[in-house]
């Protein structure tokens, strides 16, 4: 690559910086925090890969989400749908072992996801009321099969592999995200399938006369949607080395904060994976560093708002 | 008698470097109704749009009932005394017909709390002077097309205007319910309220208007009342002489190959109703009408879009179902539609996602996107159809509407197909992209292609096509040959005064097809 063409790429970089937003974003507050909270081990490799592995699971369930958000739907369901998921897998452990746990594990999800596309696509339900009530019906499931008590994982291998385990310093989460981040990143930017789902969110009118048949796309980035929270689940299950119907409450807020963060639209046509994957290690980062400073938990919870509305504030075009 | 109602004086409005009206000048007697007529484009809408405020004009002044606004706004015009109906339908689909008509003017019960059994009666009421069947409880959402305009004119009509503009007011409405209207209209009159009425049916204003003021180009080119204007003449006004852009392009005689398309009975929901017609390889034809004629429901069936209720399809002779736009893609159809930042493109994507949305699994391999690919049926087709854009990186948003259009002929010349349906191409175009656009079409038909082209621009549709189709009412009511529009003995005249003389005779032809389906319906009746 010439100089030039160097020079001219770290202009449009730079000129498009609302669109970069993230990643300056990402890199200022990691500064702010590397000098102010130094001496309090922010820096410590242990204290950076722990805020991988608490975000892990939202950028699992962010990277579908930003083929869902892109194709112009929502799914509220995913947080229900991962805790729905740690219980399935945990209980079919019990009884047919790790294989078992997570055929069921995945089954949980696909059936999920193919139920929530049925009904938006067929029935003709909006993805955000098909999803929202989702929401109740997994977690109503959860605690009805379990009978709200947590369900042990007695299996050393299948915790190790889905969430518990380490390979010398790296958790294996962090391989886990950056594998289904790499294989969402080119699933969305290099296939048909990923055009198309962008196409039936810029403009579905455009796309169905385009010969796209916009209801299958939808249903199936329902379903790839489910899917991930499924995985999400079976990493929760697998780092806690039990199934709980409570595991994932209220993620679904952080997962589609963590895409539009990213620069995906809620309107749809536009999304990027690692946009949405930095999205979530920025929340993950904020967290973290509000925990350092020492704030209370009602603090972090204000502060944290704050930075996001900031965040997306300053990515949009008319300031 | 001639009191004035409206005056306004030497309106102008330019859009940016566009002119849309130059020095008009309209005057409207309080108890006339008064035609405002024109082709498109010829600057009605833009000159009822100053009058109910919606555009401040460059320079001119208006006065109503003497009195001269200064403000410009709608709600200056309203309070001065203008109502108006709006042709693109201004009704919240969710609320009822009665919601509707008084919507910001709620009736209010002693508490001030919306008092909707008071507007429900009021808005019978209305129903009840226009001798129609509406009912007020109704939602809009529900009703039919026709039933929507009777509200739209209904919501006028409540305002009690001393001026009651009415633009295109009868496009969707039965005969019977167009009667009654202009009944409802001349008591209106005997009121003494000056309607101004807007249509492109000239039986309509013979029947209706005392008077009538011409547009063309927006310039104002007669005022005259009715008995001065038979149909011959108001038509050669409105037409006038084109000396722009469209004379230039050569029409050459194209030669016809083997039938491609063939509808036989075809009817839709609504409309197209029983149109049996057949496209030749290498032909234009021209689908010629007015609005609500069902030209753009007889394309979007033939694409797939649309479900067919009755008939048959025949592509090259073989019977064909078209239930979905990818059955039409793959037997060889593509369709540019009507609304080209909607159903067109995708105006935030870039050049090149947008050109290969239709041929996504031929740029594909193994379900991977291959970026060579893109970039060689991109730029074909941007030197093909020369696109001016910065690059095929940019969004399609940043193009003008022209260049917009080209990428989406692009984007269906991409899946080259045999036969390609354009539904009103030029809308929003500029001159010198529009008689571009007309020559490609032209060329692609000597290609081999066939071509289907509704265009409400007659001149465009008479130097396009070979063949010209009237439709009104939903069905197909002539076909002839574009030279028969021609008369052997202008042949020496040049071509604008000979395209001038055709586009007479094809209006003449559509307003026939009007009547011949009106005189139809009431026999049905």
């Amino acid at each position: 690559m010439s100089t030039v063409e160097t020079h001219s790429r770290l202009r449009t970089f730079i000129g498009d910086w609302r669109q970069n937003i993230i990643y300056i974003g990402f890199a200022v507050i990691f500064l702010v925090f590397a000098l102010t909270l130094n001496d309090k081990g922010f820096l410590n490799p242990n204290n950076l890969l722990n805020i991988v592995r608490q975000t892990a699971m939202i950028a699992v369930m962010a990277i579908a989400m930003t083929f869902v958000l892109s194709a112009g739907e929502i799914d509220l369901s995913v947080g229900a749908v991962a805790g729905l998921a740690t219980v399935t897998v945990a209980m079919a452990i019990s009884v047919a072992g790790p294989v078992g746990g997570v055929i069921a594990g995945l089954a949980t999800g696909i059936a999920v996801g193919c139920f929530n596309g049925w009904l938006t696509t067929r029935i003709g339900i909006p993805s955000f009321l098909t999803t929202l009530a989702m929401m109740g019906i997994a977690k109503g499931v959860a605690m009805w099969l379990s009978d709200t008590a947590a369900v042990p994982i007695l299996s050393p291998g299948y915790s190790w592999l889905f969430g518990g385990g380490s390979i010398g310093p790296i958790p294996v989460l962090l391989f886990w995200m950056l594998i289904l981040g790499a294989l969402g990143h080119v699933v969305l930017r290099r296939t048909g399938f990923g055009r198309r789902v962008l196409a039936t969110g810029g403009g579905e009118q455009a796309a169905r006369f385009s010969g796209i048949d916009t209801a299958q796309i939808k249903f199936r980035v329902l379903v790839l949607s489910s899917t991930a929270a499924a995985i999400a689940g079976m990493l929760y299950a697998g780092r806690l080395q039990s199934g709980r119907f409570q595991l994932g409450e209220g993620d679904e807020l952080s997962v589609i904060a963590a895409a539009v963060l990213g620069g995906t639209s809620l309107f749809g046509g536009k999304g990027t994976v690692i946009g949405t994957i930095v999205g979530a290690m920025m929340i993950g980062l904020i967290n973290n560093g509000l925990i350092l400073m020492g704030l209370e938990f009602s603090q972090q919870l204000i502060a944290r708002g704050g930075i996001i509305i900031l965040a997306v504030a300053l990515s949009q075009k008319k300031a | 008698m001639t009191q004035i109602a409206v005056r306004m004086t030497d309106i102008s409005k330019h859009f940016g470097g566009v002119r849309a009206l130059e020095n008009v000048s309209l005057e409207v007697y309080a108890g006339e109704v008064h035609a405002l007529l024109g082709g498109n484009g010829a600057g009605k809408s833009t000159i009822l749009k100053v009058l109910n405020g919606v555009h401040v004009p460059t320079t001119g002044t208006i006065e109503v009932a003497g009195q001269k606004l200064d403000v410009h706004s709608p709600e200056a015009s309203r309070a001065a005394g203008i109502a108006m109906n709006y042709q693109e339908m201004s009704l919240v689909p969710t609320l009822t017909v009665a919601q509707n008509v008084f919507l910001t003017r709620e009736a209010k019960t002693g508490r001030g709390f919306i008092n909707d059994a008071e507007a429900e009666r009021k808005t019978a009421e209305l129903f009840a002077t226009l001798g129609v069947d509406v009912n007020p409880r109704a939602l809009v959402g529900d009703l039919g097309a026709g039933q929507k305009q009777l509200t739209e004119i209904a919501k006028a009509i409540s305002q009690d205007a001393r001026v009651l503009v009415l633009d295109e007011p009868s496009t969707a409405l039965a005969v019977s319910d167009v009667d009654r209207l202009f009944a409802f209209l001349r008591t209106l009159k005997e009121k003494g309220t000056a309607i101004i009425y807007v249509s492109h049916r000239m039986d309509e204003i013979a029947r209706i208007a005392d008077r009538a003021t011409i547009l063309r180009d927006g310039r104002h080119v007669i005022t005259a009342p009715l008995s001065e204007l038979p149909i011959e003449t108001m038509i050669e006004h409105i037409v006038g002489r084109r000396s722009l852009g469209l004379a230039d392009v050569e029409r050459g005689d194209t030669t016809r190959g083997e039938a491609l398309v063939e509808l036989r009975g075809v009817s839709g929901r609504d409309k197209p109703v029983d149109v049996s017609l057949t496209l030749y390889r290498g032909e234009v034809l021209g689908l010629a009408g007015l609005l609500g004629s069902g030209r753009s429901s007889l394309v979007r069936l033939i694409a797939g879009i649309d479900p067919m209720t009755a008939g048959s399809i025949l592509i090259r002779g073989e019977p064909v179902r078209l239930r979905k736009p990818g059955d039409a893609i793959r037997a060889g159809i593509a369709l540019v539609p009507e609304a080209r930042a909607t159903q067109g493109i995708i105006p935030a994507h870039s050049v090149a996602s947008n050109m290969i949305l239709s041929v996504l699994d031929g740029v594909s391999q193994r379900g991977f996107v291959d970026e060579s690919r893109v970039r060689d049926v991109t730029d074909t087709q941007i030197k093909r159809l020369s696109v001016k854009t910065a690059s095929r990186d940019h969004a399609v948003s940043t193009l003008s509407g022209g260049n917009q259009q080209k990428v989406v002929i692009g984007k269906w010349l991409a899946t080259d197909p045999d036969v390609l349906i354009l539904d009103e191409p030029t809308a929003g175009i500029d001159i010198g992209s529009k008689a571009e656009i007309i020559r490609l079409v032209r060329d692609l038909a000597a290609t081999g292609k066939a071509i289907l082209m509704i265009s409400s621009e007659l001149s465009e549709l008479l130097t396009a096509c070979g063949r010209i189709v009237v439709m009104a009412d939903g069905r197909a009511h002539q076909d002839m040959l574009r030279g028969a529009l021609d008369d052997p003995a202008e042949a020496d005249n040049d071509i604008a005064d000979r395209l001038q003389m055709a586009e007479q005779r094809l209006q003449i032809a559509i307003q026939d097809a009007l009547t011949a389906r009106e005189e139809a319906n009431h026999e049905y009746r």
